[in-house]
């Protein structure tokens, strides 16, 4: 029960209570604009960080993913008349087939190997999206209409900062259900050792390929939110550069840390908008903290600082 | 009855027969050591009956069944499993999340259930860290199950492998080299884990270069030299057999060694 407490109840409860309690403090409603985009960011991440920091295999093509869920409930309402929420889901079960066609024979690779092969596949959904301009508006982008549920038309940053907060909250704990699995040590155990995982059992193709599917649903989700919440979409939603930050997001908040995976995502969203006021220097700013974080936290925010604790505590 | 058997067995890296029709049998409940100098093809045996190489030629039974070219993890699930002579330990995950990935062939879930944390998943991982616990306690690891792996001294990391190994209860359990670089007494704590192994019905094949251990536990000793079998028997036969002395030493060294005894 101690266990439980520690791994998966205490840190859920914590989140929600972030969620519900954060708003008290928002000075104006463009904090919840901040908020929904930190909550859909990091839901993305929370899937980046299954693949990459408990099962150890790397995507450079992430933002591919984020691009077929946006682009889902750009296209499927607008050409076809599915309503949006079926669309979303549309979206993540297309994305979930992409991730196992694409994932069978790319995730034979290893290291800088497979880094490179989902990078072209990212760079392949970007290219698709810029180039089918009669689907996709090429691009410039398409219009996404407006998120209809049960008759309510969501509209307004604070309807979208509770819908990101809630589905994030889902996702987090199903993260910390999978990491308290058999599945999930699987998934460790492939980080650490292929070979001894394969000699206790362990179908290791098949499990790098399940996790595969479950972060590239994730990001699908996210992406799709995204799209909604912006009211537009462009094919730079899947590109190379947001693949980067999803993958710096990870590694800043901490591989293999689920609540790093909220603070890598708070950090890289929130960050930008403070730095503004410098102007021209934002992004050379930006670079600079960031740069400064993993020299002095370099195993990602959240278990640097939980192992500085441990010490002092000690 | 004969658990694990290989037939004319044979794999050729780069033109070298690294193992040349090499031909075991072992009963069921044996220490079975395998020895010979460096180079001879100790680990390549091992590589091929774990399923990590594909022989050339020959074929591998396990409990009577024709296992030859089967994957790694579909071997374990049939019950076989190994340590490494350079440890393969997860060392990101604590000691008792080792050996508790050692129950995964015994573990029954879907990826659904494990995300939802079903209450059959939650029940399971009770069951899992019971027996894992119990794993360690049979290498007098309990103790340190908390601990992060990576933080084990080097004798343990040995022992933990094995708790990992016989977690999966198997039918045969291979042991690359355990007792490489162990202290006296690490090994003689080896030595122990082996001999409470084999009382729990476990088949147990030996990889070792520590003589004393290999004469002390083994029930019969096959040696390899240059990928071939050199000649198997007990203990006593192999020590006493003069081509085993002169594989080891060159036939200069053997003569050196018969002066040295006379």
């Amino acid at each position: 029960m101690r266990t439980l407490l520690a791994t998966r109840l205490l840190p859920a409860i914590a989140v929600a209570a972030i969620v519900i309690v954060l708003p008290w403090f928002f000075p104006s409603a463009f904090y919840y604009r901040i908020g929904a985009l930190v909550f859909i960011f990091a839901l993305a991440v929370v899937g980046l960080n299954l693949l990459m920091g408990f099962a150890g295999q790397v995507s450079l093509g992430h933002a591919g993913f984020l691009g077929i869920g946006a682009y889902s409930v750009a296209i499927g309402p607008t050409y076809f008349g599915v309503p949006s929420w079926l669309s979303l889901f549309a979206g993540a079960v297309l994305s979930g087939i992409v991730a196992f066609l694409v994932g069978r024979p790319i995730l034979r690779l290893k290291g800088h190997y497979l880094a490179v092969a989902t990078l072209g596949f990212g760079l392949l959904v970007a290219i698709v999206l810029s180039n089918e301009a009669g689907w996709t508006g090429g691009p410039d982008g398409m219009t996404v209409p407006k998120l209809t549920l049960f008759g309510w038309g969501v509209r307004g940053a604070d309807a979208w900062y509770w819908i990101s907060g809630t589905t994030f909250v889902g996702g987090f704990i199903l993260a910390l259900n999978l990491m308290e699995s058999p599945t999930g040590r699987s998934l460790q155990a492939i980080h650490d050792s292929e070979i001894a995982a394969l000699v206790l059992g362990i179908d290791v193709a098949t499990k790098k390929l399940t996790i595969f599917i479950i972060s590239a649903m994730y990001a699908s989700v996210a992406g799709s939110y995204l799209a909604l919440f912006n009211g537009h979409v462009t094919p730079d939603v899947a590109g190379f550069l947001r693949s980067i930050e999803l993958v710096a997001m990870v590694v800043l908040g901490g591989m293999g840390s689920i609540v790093g995976s909220l603070v890598g995502a708070i950090v890289l969203v929130v960050l930008p908008q403070v730095l503004t006021v410098f102007h021209e220097y934002e992004q050379a700013l930006l670079g600079l903290i960031v740069m400064v974080f993993m020299i002095f936290l370099r195993r990602g925010i959240v278990p640097s600082v939980a192992a500085i604790l441990k010490g002092w505590r000690k | 009855m004969m658990i694990l058997e290989t037939e004319r067995l044979a794999i050729t890296f780069g033109g070298v027969r690294a193992i040349d029709g090499v031909s075991i049998s072992i009963a069921a409940g044996q220490v079975f050591s395998i020895i010979g100098p460096n180079g001879s093809g100790k680990t390549t045996l091992f590589n091929l009956v774990s399923g990590i190489y594909r022989p050339n030629d020959g074929s591998i039974r396990l409990a009577g069944e024709t296992v030859t070219g089967l994957a790694p993890d579909q071997l374990a699930r049939r019950g076989l499993s190994r340590t490494f002579q350079n440890l393969q330990i997860f060392s990101r995950m604590t000691v008792l999340e080792n050996v508790m990935v050692g129950r995964h062939r015994h573990e029954r879930t879907g990826v659904l259930a494990d995300l939802l944390h079903w209450p059959t998943v939650a029940r399971q991982n009770r069951a899992t860290r019971e027996a894992a616990l119990a794993a360690l306690g049979r290498v007098s690891l309990a103790d340190a199950a908390d601990r992060p792996a990576g933080s084990l001294a080097y004798g343990a990391l040995k022992r933990l492998e094995i708790a990992r190994a016989l977690a999966s209860e198997p039918k045969v359990l291979l042991l690359d080299e355990p007792a490489a670089g162990c202290n006296p007494i690490e090994t003689q704590d080896i030595d122990h884990v082996i001999r409470s192994i084999v009382q729990g019905g476990i088949t147990v094949v030996l990889v070792e270069h520590d003589m004393r251990l290999v004469m002390n536990i083994s029930d019969r000793v096959h040696v390899l030299a240059s990928g071939r079998t050199l000649t198997e028997g007990t203990p006593q036969e192999v020590r006493s057999n003069p081509a085993v002395i002169e594989a080891y030493l060159g036939v200069h060294g053997s003569q050196e060694a018969g002066r040295a005894f006379d």
